[in-house]
């Protein structure tokens, strides 16, 4: 395999990095008595993406479940520190955990459509918030479906089974009904660890465009993909923050010995 | 080597006969009970079975409506209130209580429910409501059967809620769904055929009870939609007429068994069509 350096020609990404979406300070994390997160901090820069990488275990998903307070639905689990969207911290106990999640959106790993047609998987999330009229929904419907791409595979079978789909299709479909409620932050967790190289290229594009508009995070156990979507990389090993830092730099010339170990594949 | 295969396949033919007689051992006294309930109980078929009431001792002629009646409005109210019940049980285990010492209390008492000898329920609904209320009734009768269909209910509730995937739950969660919303509009959405065949089962399961009737509702010779005096019902009648030494009764009693077996096989049926199709989609 060739190195992930090789595969990046473009210079350095973006400098200065613009405002702060997401501060993470001093992050702790426990589940039950075990530490996962041992203080971490660090920058989402608005509308760019981040890329999270590290060994199996090293708490880039935990990190992840933390920004849209995921781990809220299970008992022993919880957060110290203070994680900070647009300047409030979104760890704290008075804040609405639904309205949360609405600015902080999230597609997981494998595809979760709804059992319900691939209209109503959009529309669903969108009636959660707002009360459109019937030719306003079928407008976002179809807006949020362009928006991940799959308007035109779809707009014929808009009133079937969300699950009929292929599986790059259900994730994009997943990316729809995210975006379809507007937030400001996606986060995404291995989005194409469950999918074929084509729909993992035609998800990193949809990525990529997404970029323009939200901020995102995006955990990934392939660094190529980590190269190829982000701007920024953080490299963590066994719950701490190795490294943080544009991603060209982080694959061309990384400060700390365990991220050039890592990213050169000697071990993880 | 050819030796130890060919032992293997002599092994192997043994086992698949075996298994094969066991198979035919079994379906053959159902087949065998099937044809004898058809065969004696069609005889007794014709429209005054679903028209006349039982008929008196010594008396000639005379059907099942009062029994069908009673069956039919004990067991429809059994499960209206048994089914809600159930499925919030079931559903504090499987959503909420997944991690709570609860309920594994709960399920625990549930399984024993499940398994509880049905005598057992129908004379605990005598103690409780007959014995106060000084007589035998159809609500009796029904709450017995709700007793008899709120553990199947649960168990199948829970079960099949915990099938619906972690991550469906967490996706609908990250929209910024409330839990109870995901509940209703997602869990029970995918787990929905399952469900339903759950209910289904209990129905069949209610249906054909005895034990629990005999000491609730009794039954009645009169035809009935008075759910507060003692009721008529298919599992009594064919329980008291099988034994009788009146042929119209012991006629009766076959027809009735015909109608219950059938009754039940169509809700398995259905039961099962319901979650090959859930398991389809």
């Amino acid at each position: 395999m060739n190195s992930p350096a090789m595969t990046l020609q473009t210079p350095e990404a973006v400098t200065p990095p613009g405002p702060e979406k997401i501060s993470v300070r001093n992050l702790k994390f426990f589940y039950g008595a075990n530490l996962a997160l041992k203080g971490i901090n660090l920058s989402l820069y608005e509308k760019h993406v981040t890329a999270f990488i590290g060994p199996s275990g090293c708490g880039k998903s935990t990190l992840l479940r933390v920004l849209n307070r995921m781990y809220d639905l299970y008992p022993n689990q919880h957060a110290e520190g203070e994680v900070l969207l647009d300047g409030q911290n979104l760890l704290d106990p008075h804040q609405d955990i639904n309205l949360l999640r609405s600015r902080v959106g999230m597609v997981f790993q494998k595809p979760t459509p709804f059992p319900m047609t691939i209209y109503e998987n959009i529309a669903f999330g969108i009636r959660l918030y707002e009360k459109p009229s019937k030719s306003e929904m079928d407008g976002r419907v179809e807006k949020a479906l362009r928006g991940a791409a799959l308007w035109e595979e779809v707009k014929d079978k808009l009133h079937t089974s969300g699950l009929g789909l292929s599986g790059g299709q259900q994730q994009r479909l997943c990316i729809a009904r995210t975006v379809a409620i507007k937030p400001e932050v996606i986060l995404f967790d291995e989005p194409c660890s469950a999918l074929d190289p084509i729909s993992t290229a035609k998800v990193e594009e949809l990525i990529d465009e997404l970029s323009s508009e939200y901020t995102i995070a995006i955990v990934t156990h392939n660094m190529q993909q980590a190269a190829r979507v982000s701007d920024y990389t953080a490299f963590m090993y066994l719950g701490e923050l190795i490294e943080f830092a544009g991603t060209n730099t982080i694959f061309t010339s990384p400060q700390n010995k365990r991220t050039q170990e890592y990213i050169t594949g000697r071990f993880g | 080597m050819d030796a130890k295969y060919a032992r293997r396949r002599r092994a192997n033919k043994i086992a698949m006969g075996l298994c094969w007689a066991a198979a035919a051992f079994g379906l053959s006294w159902l087949a065998f009970i099937l044809i004898e309930l058809i065969w004696n109980g069609v005889a007794g078929l014709s429209p005054a079975i679903f028209t006349e009431p039982t008929p008196g001792p010594g008396s000639t002629g005379g059907g099942l409506a009062n029994a069908i009646v009673g069956s039919l409005m004990m067991t429809i109210l059994g499960v209206c209130i048994g089914t809600p019940i159930g499925m919030l049980a079931g559903t504090y285990m499987a959503e909420y209580g997944r991690y709570e010492k609860l309920a594994g209390i709960v399920r625990f008492i549930n399984d024993i429910l499940l398994s509880a000898p049905s005598i057992i329920i129908g004379l605990f609904i005598y103690e409780v409501v007959v014995v106060p209320s000084h007589h035998f009734s159809g609500f009796a009768g029904a709450l017995a059967l709700a007793v008899i269909v709120i553990p199947v209910v649960v168990r199948t509730t829970e079960d099949m809620l915990l099938l619906v995937p972690n991550p469906l739950r967490e996706a609908s969660i990250a929209m910024g769904m409330p839990r109870a919303y995901m509940i209703m509009r997602i869990a029970y959405s995918a787990a929905r055929a399952g469900i339903v065949t759950g209910v289904l089962l209990a129905i069949a399961r209610a249906s054909g009870e005895t034990a629990p009737l005999l000491f609730t509702s009794l039954s009645s010779p009169f035809f009935s939609f008075d759910l507060g005096k003692e009721m008529a019902n298919l599992p009594v009648v064919i329980n008291n007429f099988a034994g009788s030494p009146y042929e119209n009764w012991r006629q009766l009693a076959w027809t009735g068994a015909l109608l219950i077996t059938f009754a039940v096989l169509a809700l398995s049926i259905s039961a099962r069509v319901l979650t090959r199709e859930g398991a389809q989609r």
